[in-house]
């Protein structure tokens, strides 16, 4: 019997048991490698999401069961609260900051250190060296950089004959001051992107440019730099959606002070929702958060898909 | 010649003030964690008149800057050893088994690039509460890992792509199964982006101030940087400890960063290709 199946048909016995080998193996390894992944996300990233939609239906101050439904009475009050419009107004300056100051300074020193040598190695290290301290020790750094009686600004001042300013407790220089900082600790980040696609422009193109007469400015203009597009959106969406995110430097630096004027969406959340446990009215911040960053994530896919085809 | 000459020059002594603006604030505090606060207060930039290390040997010397950093250690090792592990698995799924209903599965798990993190807090608190987690090291490990997975599925999935078909067929023709393959072959030849994402996700728990923040009251638990916000809190004006306390934070960060340096730069050439 067995040396017949042996003899007779060899391979397709063996294919056969192949494949019942692969189905049964192919439904344990699902059962075993899928579920970890989808319960952890879905308990901890979808869930949650969920529930801040229900939750800001709700005045609840996060304790018992959510009763007192009140419809759309947390949207309403969000958009009546000034400290919420100072709040968005200062996001949007953050965009505004990354993607006109802190991109084009980016690109610029992209520009003059992307060629492999020891001492461009050097500066790059430097210049990314910001980008991997954590936000709270850069925030604390420049609260002392920032400090009306011990601080580096204020002793410049001295030095020039100035009363001395309490930066970050003036209403007029706390944010400044911030985007200050955010752009020091990331523009680094969007320097590397840029010297890892400016790296991989072929090297002729360049040749050719110059061979033809072509200035530096000319060769970057255009070459280097349509030909590092993608690269450049690339990190557009990076410092948009950074932006909306940023809180763990203002804390240390304003807590949002001086009278609120350096909340962003984030630290208003923190403070106003979770600081005072109003779950409903802060989960409707950050319902609101969500959808800024879902419809500016499709706006800017949009356009700048668009851009590339044209 | 003369013009390139110039040209270069330019170029150098631009990157030269650029670094010292980035630098300056750093060295800053290098310094001053060796100054007296009096002296502090007149010299708050330059070299310090003595080198008195009293501050840095005080702080070291404290049990808390010890047991923050233990805490930020052992935090962060485990959501990276998580993330890699459970993000591999599905990752594996994805690439090397064809089932129904896997492209929406995965398009399910790649959501998560799209949310932001902030948004998910207050309920991600009350969660974290009502699974009795509050002030214990799950509370960010679970959530961190979690939110870490979309971009670590992500590239794991497409590094997964690109081993060779024929290894697979083979291993399977002498009746290796899936989990055996995903163990002996797929991850040990995927050291290189295990690697990549591994150091990322380190890089952010370490330095994660959100989550923590929210759900981590007693003290004995705090990661590092909610313990150099209580640290500032007790030293108020005392900048000179203050900024000892930072630099001494700052020292383990920059060698992390020289020792992967690779990787992450190889994280960012990833990512930019990949979009």
């Amino acid at each position: 019997m067995t040396t017949l199946d042996r003899t007779a048909v060899p391979r397709r016995g063996n294919a056969d048991r192949v494949k019942k080998g692969l189905v049964s193996g192919k439904f344990t390894a699902l059962l075993i490698l899928l579920p970890p992944a989808l319960i952890l996300f879905s308990l901890f990233v979808i869930l949650p999401l969920a529930d801040a939609v229900y939750y800001s239906g709700f005045s609840w101050n996060g304790y018992g069961a959510p009763s007192d439904f009140v419809g759309t009475q947390n949207y309403q009050r969000l958009l009546d609260h000034s400290v919420f419009h100072t709040a968005l107004w200062n996001t949007a300056k953050l965009i505004l900051v990354s993607l006109l100051i802190q991109m084009p300074l980016a690109l610029g020193l992209a520009l003059l250190v992307y060629r492999k040598t020891p001492t461009n190695t050097l500066f790059r290290l430097v210049f990314f060296l910001p980008y991997i301290l954590a936000e709270v020790a850069a925030g604390l750094i420049w609260s002392f950089v920032f400090d009306g009686d011990y601080g580096i600004t204020s002793s410049l001042l001295h030095a020039m004959g100035q009363e001395s300013v309490y930066v970050l407790a003036d209403h007029q220089w706390a944010f400044p001051a911030i985007m200050t900082v955010i752009v020091w600790k990331y523009f680094g980040f969007h320097m590397m992107i840029y010297i890892a696609a400016l790296q991989s422009v072929p090297k002729d193109l360049v040749e050719a440019a110059k061979l033809e007469g072509a200035k530096p400015r000319q060769v970057a203009l255009f070459v280097q730099i349509p030909l590092i597009k993608h690269a450049l959106v690339v990190s557009g969406f990076f410092a948009i959606i950074g932006s909306l995110q940023i809180f763990d430097i203002i804390i240390p630096m304003t807590n949002g002070g001086p009278s609120n004027s350096t909340h962003t969406i984030v630290t208003y959340l923190y403070s106003f929702g979770l600081s005072r446990l109003n779950i409903g009215f802060g989960s409707a911040t950050a319902v609101v958060l969500f959808v800024l960053a879902i419809g500016i994530a499709f706006f800017y896919q949009r356009t700048t898909g668009k851009g590339s085809k044209a | 010649m003369k013009n390139i000459t110039t040209r270069n020059t330019l170029r150098v002594i631009v990157l030269i003030v650029v670094a010292s603006i980035v630098i300056g604030p750093l060295l800053a505090a290098f310094f001053g964690g060796f100054k007296g606060n009096s002296e502090l207060r007149t010299n708050p930039l330059w070299l310090p008149d003595s080198w008195d290390a009293g501050n840095y040997i005080g702080i070291l010397l404290d049990g808390n800057f010890w047991r923050y950093l233990g805490n930020s250690f052992f935090i962060s090792l485990m959501t990276v050893f998580l993330t890699l592990v459970v993000g591999a698995a599905a990752a594996y799924v994805f690439s090397q088994i064809h089932f129904f209903g896997a492209k929406m599965i995965l398009s399910y798990l790649l959501l998560g690039l799209m949310f932001p993190f902030a948004a998910a807090i207050l309920p991600l608190f009350i969660k974290v509460r009502d699974l009795g987690l509050l002030d214990t090291y799950w509370a960010v490990i679970l959530p961190q890992t979690a939110f870490g997975l979309s971009l670590a599925i992500l590239l794991f999935k497409a590094f997964f792509d690109q081993l060779p078909k024929e290894l697979f067929e083979a291993a399977y023709v002498d009746g290796c199964s899936y989990l055996r393959f995903f163990w002996s072959f797929t991850l040990p030849l995927s050291t290189p982006i295990l690697a990549t994402v591994g150091v990322f996700v380190f890089v952010q728990s370490w330095n994660n101030f959100l989550l923590p923040l929210v759900v981590l009251n007693d003290r004995s638990i705090y990661t590092w940087p909610l313990g150099m916000m209580q640290f500032q809190g007790e030293y108020l004006t005392q900048w000179n400890m203050i900024l000892a306390f930072v630099t001494l934070t700052i020292i383990p960060a920059v060698i992390f960063f020289l020792a992967a340096q690779k990787y992450i730069v190889a994280g960012l050439t990833g990512g930019s290709v990949k979009g």
